[in-house]
């Protein structure tokens, strides 16, 4: 079973609606605020970003559904910083006293760091790691059932939609951090990481049209060769 | 390891969101782990400086210069990163082509990825649940909602980001456009043509 945000292909949500090219950044100020306090958290260095995307995925489905996006952020973000050992519950509700210097007050994101840290990122690719098994051209099975392979109700990025599915290898990216693992304090693994193509007559009881193709990128692990 | 605890510690901060974000942001302030100035200098870069015009500068050349955009096709990361296009969330590019027999669209259905370096923040849109859910199953639905009604013989290739790799679409140039230098062009190109909700705009006085 996946989780709430795994929706790809749910009917239902009703049409979407387009906001004009030149609609503001940001709708209202708090959802600046929730961006620019959940950015500066990262600095912190007490997780990474498949870490904090879980945490918006563990929100309970209730929540989930309920929340606006920046309200999704905001709250993981709160979750996290508990769970992690940064804020306390106390903290959340107030009662504790001013203290001394928190611990990691050191790591606080300073003004003159953020064009830094903004411009540099956090590349998710790396060296070493297992031998590439797939070519492109090469036809694959993703994983069925899907989920994560180590940790119950764990994060993965296979979607629910395209679990059991057959599709062909369109490139390579390279090697990459595995979120299954990254995202759960199990290490890196780093994976072949592919492009994978797939028609949507494969995913869909009624595709739109038989040209029409969805391409994913998916980790080797998720993938099994498919004998032609 | 996943805690799926009913207590999550979110529900002791207020309720309404914007009070939430206060709240948080003063504790956190408070002791010392964020700073205020470090806050705008963040928003102030995604408000002002970052957004849909690095894009459209990308795509501009490639209109115009034939070698630039097999380099931008070959390795987009290295050329956006040359025009001084890179950073968070932009850490691994690829650029995906329109032509007349295959259009490009981009959805992240498991959350909202997005190429911060070259469009900015996403629009409100992209991050709705209605997009994330039909984009992937009923991409010319979608494109009718944008006004989009692609030629019969046109194949749609939906690129789903579920992971660091970011996708930008590389849409057509259109006709009535020779002789128009970058900026002239730039300015034709929309966000909403970067994600493959739309198409490039005509030209002023052009066909329509």
């Amino acid at each position: 079973m996946s989780r709430v945000h795994d929706i790809g292909g749910r009917f239902g949500d009703g049409p979407v609606l387009p906001e004009g090219q030149d609609a503001p950044v940001f709708a209202a100020d708090w959802h600046a605020r929730a961006l620019a306090v959940t950015l500066a958290c990262g600095s912190l260095g007490q997780w990474n970003i498949d870490t904090s995307r879980h945490a918006r995925e563990r929100l309970s489905p209730k929540d989930y559904t309920r929340f606006s996006y920046y309200e999704k952020w905001i709250s993981a973000l709160a979750d996290l910083l508990v769970e992690k050992g940064v804020l306390t519950v106390a903290d959340l509700t107030g009662v504790d006293a001013p203290e001394a210097k928190h611990p990691l007050a050191d790591r606080c994101l300073r003004a003159d760091q953020v064009q830094g840290v903004l411009a540099s990122g956090g590349p998710a690719d790396r060296t070493g790691g297992p031998a590439s098994l797939f070519q492109p051209g090469q036809k694959v099975r993703t994983r069925h059932p899907g989920g994560n392979a180590m940790v119950a109700g764990g994060h993965t990025r296979l979607p629910a939609y395209a679990t059991g599915a057959v599709g062909v290898i369109e490139r390579l990216h390279g090697t990459h951090v595995l979120p299954d693992s990254a995202a759960h304090g199990l290490g890196e693994a780093p994976e072949p990481l592919y492009a994978v193509r797939f028609a949507a007559s494969e995913l869909w009881a009624q595709p739109e049209h038989p040209r029409d193709e969805v391409v994913l990128d998916l980790w080797q692990s998720y993938l099994s060769a498919e004998d032609t | 390891m996943p805690h799926d605890h009913s207590d999550h510690p979110h529900a002791l901060l207020p309720p309404e969101p914007a009070l939430r974000v206060k709240a948080l942001e003063t504790i956190l302030r408070d002791k010392g782990l964020i700073d205020p100035a470090a806050l705008e200098e963040i928003i102030d870069t995604y408000q002002n400086k970052i957004g849909p015009q690095n894009g459209a500068r990308v795509v501009a050349k490639a209109w115009l210069d034939d070698d630039f955009r097999a380099a931008l096709m070959q390795d987009a990361t290295s050329v956006v990163r040359d025009l001084g296009f890179y950073g968070r969330q932009g850490e691994h590019m690829v650029v995906v082509e329109n032509t007349p027999d295959q259009h490009n669209m981009v959805v992240c259905t498991l959350c909202s990825c997005y190429p911060w370096p070259l469009l900015g923040i996403p629009p409100g849109w992209y991050k709705s649940d209605a997009y994330r859910a039909s984009a992937v199953r009923e991409p010319r639905k979608v494109l009718a909602e944008f006004g989009v009604i692609l030629p019969k013989g046109t194949a749609v290739r939906v690129w789903d980001s579920t992971a660091e790799v970011r996708y930008l679409v590389l849409p057509m140039r259109p006709q009535g456009t020779e002789g128009m230098d970058e900026d002239a062009l730039a300015a034709l190109v929309t966000r909403d043509s970067m994600i493959g909700t739309g198409l490039a705009r005509q030209p002023e006085g052009g066909a329509s």
